[in-house]
């Protein structure tokens, strides 16, 4: 059913419909319990959490009209770069992600939030929630298979220009956020002449009214209000987006690029069950372990296997669910991918540089030992 | 024809210059949102109040004092306040009425709330309300009133916690009226009277005259004997506050004696609504009303009718396609479970994975 990357064997091979039919009905049995018991605390999380994250912002930003101060800039900046980080992952993504909804609090709501980041919130629900969460990881469907930018799958037709992509991957680490905005706005598609020119335009008006007011506030204002301090407050802020961009980077990019997720074929999703799709989540996101501290900075997509299950649970309920989801992966037969940040950001680079060049390039470098142990094998 | 625009006051484009400045300090957040961290009550924030005192009147109603937000504006006595309460972590509105003397020194007011069977909000209010608890609020609404000047002769029919918004009224009668006043009051027995001992002094020292009814021993009140105890009803203004069923028979009472224009009632209990299995289906922003049956989702059944429907994943995971449930109950198509809505409550659903359980407004 899937057309796999450079597995030689399809995971889900031995599973029946009827296998694939229970795994859906034990995953629904899985969201339906949290369903039943979602209530207050989890509602006095997310309060909490928004509160904590006002708070740490109010006084970092406070602590850095005095950033001519060594230990101001030092401290405001740490403040400012881990509220940012909270801000974006574990409340705008969540919450965009309607996983707060059910609380009926126009101020936390899908519907209502706008986020710290260059990308408007609408356009980033689009392409996020729509199309990267519905069509996940199927080539030539969900963009965020390389950004549309990138080869990280061996099924991805190779291109001269992918050759700079450890370079360009790098770059767009360094400004996530506007990588993000020229992503949810399709500059790619629309370069190609694949998008209404009005639209494009209309859209792009909303995006650059947004990165203005971004700028503004960051590099202008909060500077001119810091007095004296000014060119270090701009400094500060410039490294605290800087942080927040490196980190979130890192993190999205263990969600889908290591080794051992699986992509899928546009033809492998025609007709799909609700099964299939479980499926097709579960073989296709990749989570990292760590402590508490880990899962909280990175939005709880640390789990991102579970967050791509159940998109619109609560994020705090993610952890507890894990061992759950875990042994179905383990009754099932299949691989639950996982490991830790450095190693995952690792695999997901290493991928990044190795899909640069062309498959017959790897083939000829790497294929002989395989060909050889095959053989033995056989 | 030309018209001139008020000139702003200097402070006034000063304020104003100022508000726009601290919002572009906290783009994409506005102002409020951080003020609403250290403040949650004061002036220009969005209307809350804070439980500050907790009052059990009987065994199942409690009066609860509440120290609104700096933009409180008076109550009218007898006027009602929507109340946005959350409940497991789901924020529920109803409307409770004021019972508090006016002008209090410290600025509180109170509601009385009456634990109902199966009420989500209710019971929460009567059994797990915490002194600290902030709630949300509307300004006091409603057209229940005494009016001004007072009638001299006011009678009041209550049943249940309709005596609630009457108490409002009589609390804040001045002690040197004159008015005659006569409170025919309906309850189970003598201890389920909601504040039945500060009406039977208010009897004692000649303010009104009180009657009870003990609906469990006297059963209900017939209204068409109800001027042997009242023998001068069409004399007076009445003011009725219970049960539909009373309320209707008052209204029927009132109508055969051409004396509709002195009844003022008042239906404590807004519209229940029964799920069913689909139903009539409005989309209120454009006017399209379909039938639409209780196994197609609102988001297919909208499109078919020719409405602009947002749509998105189609499989309930996006929330790209959620809109307003002004009234009316959806059948989830994931779970069944039910969600019901009336007009203020402030539910949106996803119209891709909700079907119509009865007749519903939807705001597209």
């Amino acid at each position: 059913m899937t057309t796999m990357q450079r597995t030689d064997t399809d995971p889900t091979a031995h599973l029946s419909a009827a296998d694939i039919a229970n795994l859906g009905a034990e995953l629904d049995a899985i969201r339906d319990e949290i369903l039943a018991s979602r209530g207050e605390s989890d509602a006095a999380y997310i309060r909490k959490v928004i509160d904590a994250q006002r708070k740490l912002e109010l006084s970092s930003r406070a602590i850095l009209l005095f950033s001519l101060f060594p230990p101001a800039w030092l401290a405001g900046t740490v403040g400012l770069s881990v509220s940012k980080i909270i801000e974006n992952m574990e409340i705008g993504h969540n919450v965009m992600h309607g996983q707060w909804d059910w609380m009926r609090d126009p101020t936390i709501h899908s519907t209502s939030w706008e986020w710290d980041n260059a990308s408007p919130s609408d356009m980033w629900k689009h392409s996020h929630n729509e199309l990267h969460h519905t069509y996940t990881n199927v080539i030539g469907k969900d963009n965020d298979l390389g950004y549309g930018i990138m080869r990280v799958d061996e099924d991805q037709r190779w291109k001269p220009l992918y050759l700079v992509q450890p370079v360009s991957n790098a770059l767009n680490a360094c400004f996530f956020q506007y990588g993000i905005a020229a992503y949810d706005l399709e500059v790619g598609r629309f370069l190609k002449g694949r998008v209404d020119k009005a639209d494009f335009v209309h859209r792009g008006k909303k995006v650059l009214e947004k990165v203005r007011r971004q700028v503004t506030r960051d590099y202008v204002l909060h500077p001119l209000l810091s007095g004296p301090s000014a060119l270090t407050t701009l400094t500060a802020n410039l490294t605290a987006n800087l942080v927040r961009n490196l980190w979130t980077h890192s993190v999205i990019m263990c969600g889908h690029f290591p080794e051992g997720v699986q992509t899928f074929a546009k033809t492998s999703i025609e007709g799909e069950t609700r099964g299939q799709w479980y499926l097709r989540q579960m073989l296709g996101s990749a989570n990292i372990s760590g402590s508490s501290a880990m899962h909280f900075m990175t939005g709880n997509l640390s789990f991102q296997i579970e967050h791509h299950l159940f998109p619109d649970l609560p994020s705090n309920r993610y952890q507890e669910i894990a061992p759950k989801v875990a042994d179905i992966f383990e009754r099932y037969g299949l691989t639950y991918t996982t490991g830790s940040l450095p190693k995952q950001v690792g695999s997901a680079w290493k991928k990044i540089i190795r899909l640069s060049l062309p498959n017959e390039f790897l083939t000829r470098a790497i294929k002989p030992t395989r060909e050889r142990n095959e053989s033995v094998a056989a | 024809m030309t018209t001139t625009a008020p000139r702003p006051t200097l402070t006034g484009a000063l304020r104003g210059r100022i508000l726009k400045l601290a919002e572009r300090v906290t783009t994409p957040l506005v102002p409020a949102d951080y003020l609403d961290v250290i403040d949650p009550l004061r002036a220009g924030a969005t209307l809350r109040g804070r439980i500050v005192a907790i009052h059990l009147e009987t065994a199942d109603v409690t009066t609860l004092t509440i120290k609104p937000g700096r933009d409180w504006r008076a109550h009218v006595p007898g006027q009602y306040v929507r109340l946005g309460v959350d409940v497991d972590g789901v924020r529920q509105w109803r409307t409770y009425s004021l019972t508090s003397e006016l002008n209090r020194p410290d600025g509180c007011f109170s509601i009385t709330v009456k634990a109902i069977d199966g009420g989500t909000v209710s019971n929460h209010l009567v059994r797990q309300a915490r002194i600290g608890t902030v709630l949300h609020l509307d300004q006091a609404a409603g057209g229940f009133t005494l009016g001004t000047p007072m009638p001299t002769k006011i009678l009041f029919v209550t049943a249940g916690s309709g005596i609630t918004p009457v108490m409002g009224m009589l609390r804040n009668i001045p002690a040197d009226s004159v008015s005659d006043i006569v409170v025919v009051h309906c309850a189970p027995t003598s201890d389920d009277i909601i504040f039945g001992a500060e009406l039977r002094a208010l009897a004692a020292r000649g303010r009104i005259r009180l009657v009870e009814i003990h609906t469990r021993s006297q059963g209900h009140l017939d209204v068409a004997t109800l001027h042997t105890v009242v023998n001068d009803l069409a004399e007076r203004h009445t003011w009725a506050c219970g049960p539909s069923g009373l309320l209707e028979a008052l209204e029927t009472h009132w109508a055969a004696n051409d004396i509709s224009d002195q009844l003022h009632t008042e239906r404590f209990r807004s519209t229940v609504i029964t799920p069913g299995d689909g139903g009539l289906v409005t989309f209120s922003t454009t006017g399209t009303t379909i039938d639409s049956t209780g196994a197609e989702s609102l988001l297919d059944a909208g499109e078919a009718a020719g409405v602009l429907m947002p749509s998105g994943c189609r499989m309930g995971i996006c929330f790209g396609c959620v809109a307003p449930l002004r009234h009316g109950a959806v059948r989830n198509l994931r779970n069944g479970e039910i969600t019901t809505a009336t007009s203020g409550d402030g539910v949106v659903i996803q119209t891709c994975i909700s079907a119509a359980a009865g007749a519903c407004d939807i705001e597209l």
